[in-house]
């Protein structure tokens, strides 16, 4: 069949049988960008999150200080906005992916995972409007219908 | 191939380089943690979201937050974010770094390593902190 000259091709040169190559399918590589994001989400998130659990929790009265003001002079830097911001955004996105993930393993059934998967998103969509809605709306001097300021308010508003 | 090969002996669990080792118990505790995380983001984003109905309803939120069982649960959820962030940290390097997968197991034990000291310095702050003061 073949002689002693004739030399064997370099792997992956050639046509490939069609069974073996992927991203035909239509879903494009997704799965990769996916595989992806949580890495570099997930390195941006250990400073995020650490740098949230640290300014909140371990300086101060940390627990114990936290009260509607201490988020209005959070809140007053654009800094802290933002990073608040990006900790939601990236957090619930990382978040859903990995259940995302854990779905599609355990739930064998169709619509099992169908649903599993549409309780999923909804949650995630709705938390991530809300929670920047809160962010972009947000008004540290609130007041009652007859202009009066509220219960509790920080005492920049007085 | 016979079957004999293929099959991993269930006996001891060690027919296989990954079942019952440190890289099937650190991806179950990825999971695990990975979970509680999120159901807590859910809620800690609704928790939040009080700021937008008035600064009493807030209060009254954080209020909670600052009991001895919650101070006990809030360790508990910085005991899984501490994990998750630092083996996922230990995945990256064994999925980009050239000797990931040949020092995995000593990744896993700088990680536990990590993980306890961070955990004892949080716990020994946050419980100070919300069992001390007021």
């Amino acid at each position: 069949m073949s002689t002693p000259e004739t030399t064997i091709a370099a792997p992956r040169t050639g046509r490939i049988d069609p069974k073996y190559t992927r991203g035909e399918s239509g879903k494009g590589n997704f799965e990769m960008l996916a595989w992806l994001f949580m890495r570099v989400s997930g390195v941006i998130l250990v400073v995020l999150v650490f740098v949230h659990i640290f300014s909140n929790l371990m300086v101060g009265d940390g627990i114990s200080g936290i009260d509607f003001g201490f988020v209005a002079g959070k809140w007053a830097h654009p800094l802290w906005l933002f990073w608040d911001l990006a900790l939601l955004w990236l957090a619930m996105l990382h978040g859903a992916n990995g259940v995302r993930t854990i779905i599609n393993d355990y739930a064998e059934r169709d619509g099992v995972r169908f649903w599993l998967s549409m309780i999923l998103y909804v949650a995630t969509a709705a938390i991530i409007v809300l929670g920047t809605l809160v962010i972009f709306t947000f008004e540290p001097c609130m007041v009652d219908a007859t202009g009066a300021l509220l219960e509790n308010s920080p005492a920049i508003c007085r | 191939m016979s079957s004999a090969t293929a099959q991993a002996p269930a006996k001891n669990g060690r027919g296989t380089l990954y079942r019952g080792h440190g890289g099937m118990w650190s991806w179950v505790g990825h999971r695990v943690t990975g979970v509680v995380i999120f159901f807590y983001l859910l809620v800690h984003v609704l928790d939040t979201a009080m700021v937008r109905v008035s600064p009493e309803a807030y209060d009254a939120v954080m209020e909670s937050y600052k009991t001895w069982y919650f101070a006990l649960g809030e360790t508990a959820l910085v005991a899984a974010v501490l994990f998750h962030a630092l083996n996922g940290l230990r995945i990256i390097l064994v999925d980009f770094w050239k000797g990931g997968t040949r020092h995995h197991k000593t990744l896993l034990w700088v990680v536990l390593a990590l993980w306890a000291v961070l955990l004892i310095g949080f716990s020994v702050r946050h419980l100070t902190l919300a069992f001390g003061g007021h």
